[in-house]
């Protein structure tokens, strides 16, 4: 296992690589659909306002 | 053609639409990136040259792919918006370029991850490595100007206009590596007929890829939903302003 996760002596290269594209595609859909809820929160808000 | 936009790009059909295709891209980004990355870690050879650093081709070439194709996705649009005026496609263009950009930054990032110890460089102004660096501050100029204005509508305009000069760098980048001599080696997988690449690592590639780009339409499609209702938004408390004005 140990000899998996040293990637044949590229771990230090291969696994920032992955962890990070995770991490930013993580973030994205993450925020997207965080957005998405704050704005359909706040039009509903607003639309209770509206006489 | 236009019937096709009058039914489409109506921004309440499009709430419509897109809110029912989500679940479905959602659920097929998990399964081609969950298999894809079984495949790309567990189940594919090593490269007879480069070891197993080759397994960063599985991050670094479809976060490209997606970089250039989140550009076509920003330069169609603001074409869209400049001669058409369509609502929607400022919109579209205004939720892509973010997207586009981060997977134009986690192209080079990986690229240099790879690089170092392939090359023995982190960077190199390779026309292929140079060309990618353009796409990325074309992104950040385009998200810039987006919001350098009061008036919003200027912003989009002036950022369209970025966006469509812009688009030329799309093919460079795409050819660079074949009219150039570049220490970036040239494409792998589109000499048709002829596959250079493994099946048994084009198999993974390949789920990747298509992974990614479920991906980006569920994140874009997201994105455009929370903007159309940015928009309403606005309209809304623009007309409760004038509401207690009178």
């Amino acid at each position: 296992m140990n000899n998996y996760f040293s990637m044949g002596g590229y771990a230090a290269f291969v696994w920032p690589a992955y962890a990070l594209s995770a991490l930013v595609m993580i973030g994205l859909a993450v925020t997207a659909w965080w957005n998405l809820r704050v704005r359909e929160r706040d039009l509903a808000k607003l639309r209770d306002q509206l006489p | 053609m236009s019937s096709f936009f009058d039914r489409y790009a109506n921004p309440t059909r499009f709430m419509r639409l897109a809110t029912a295709v989500v679940p479905w891209t959602a659920a097929a980004t998990l399964l081609l990136l969950g298999s894809g990355l079984y495949f790309a870690l567990f189940d594919s050879p090593a490269d007879y040259q480069q070891g197993e650093s080759v397994r960063i081709m599985y991050v670094h070439v479809p976060s490209a792919w997606l970089a250039m194709a989140g550009y076509s996705t920003v330069a169609v649009a603001s074409a869209f918006a400049l001669i058409w005026k369509h609502p929607l496609a400022d919109l579209v263009a205004r939720a892509a370029s973010p997207v586009g950009a981060c997977f134009a930054l986690l192209c080079l990032v990986t690229g240099s991850l790879w690089g170092k110890p392939m090359w023995g460089t982190w960077w190199a102004w390779d026309a292929r490595l140079t060309s990618v660096l353009i796409l990325f501050f074309l992104y950040l100029g385009h998200m810039a100007l987006l919001n350098a204005f009061d008036d919003a509508a200027r912003g989009a305009r002036a950022a369209a206009i970025l966006a469509l000069a812009g688009f030329v760098n799309v093919p460079v980048i795409k050819f660079s590596v074949d009219w150039w001599n570049t220490l970036h080696q040239p494409a792998s997988v589109s000499k048709m007929g002829m596959p250079s690449i493994d099946p048994r690592m084009l198999l993974p590639l390949m789920l990747m890829a298509v992974g990614y780009t479920c991906f980006y339409v569920t994140v874009l499609l997201l994105r455009v939903k929370g903007e159309i209702l940015s928009a309403k938004i606005r309209a809304l408390r623009l007309s409760l302003m004038q509401v207690a004005n009178q």
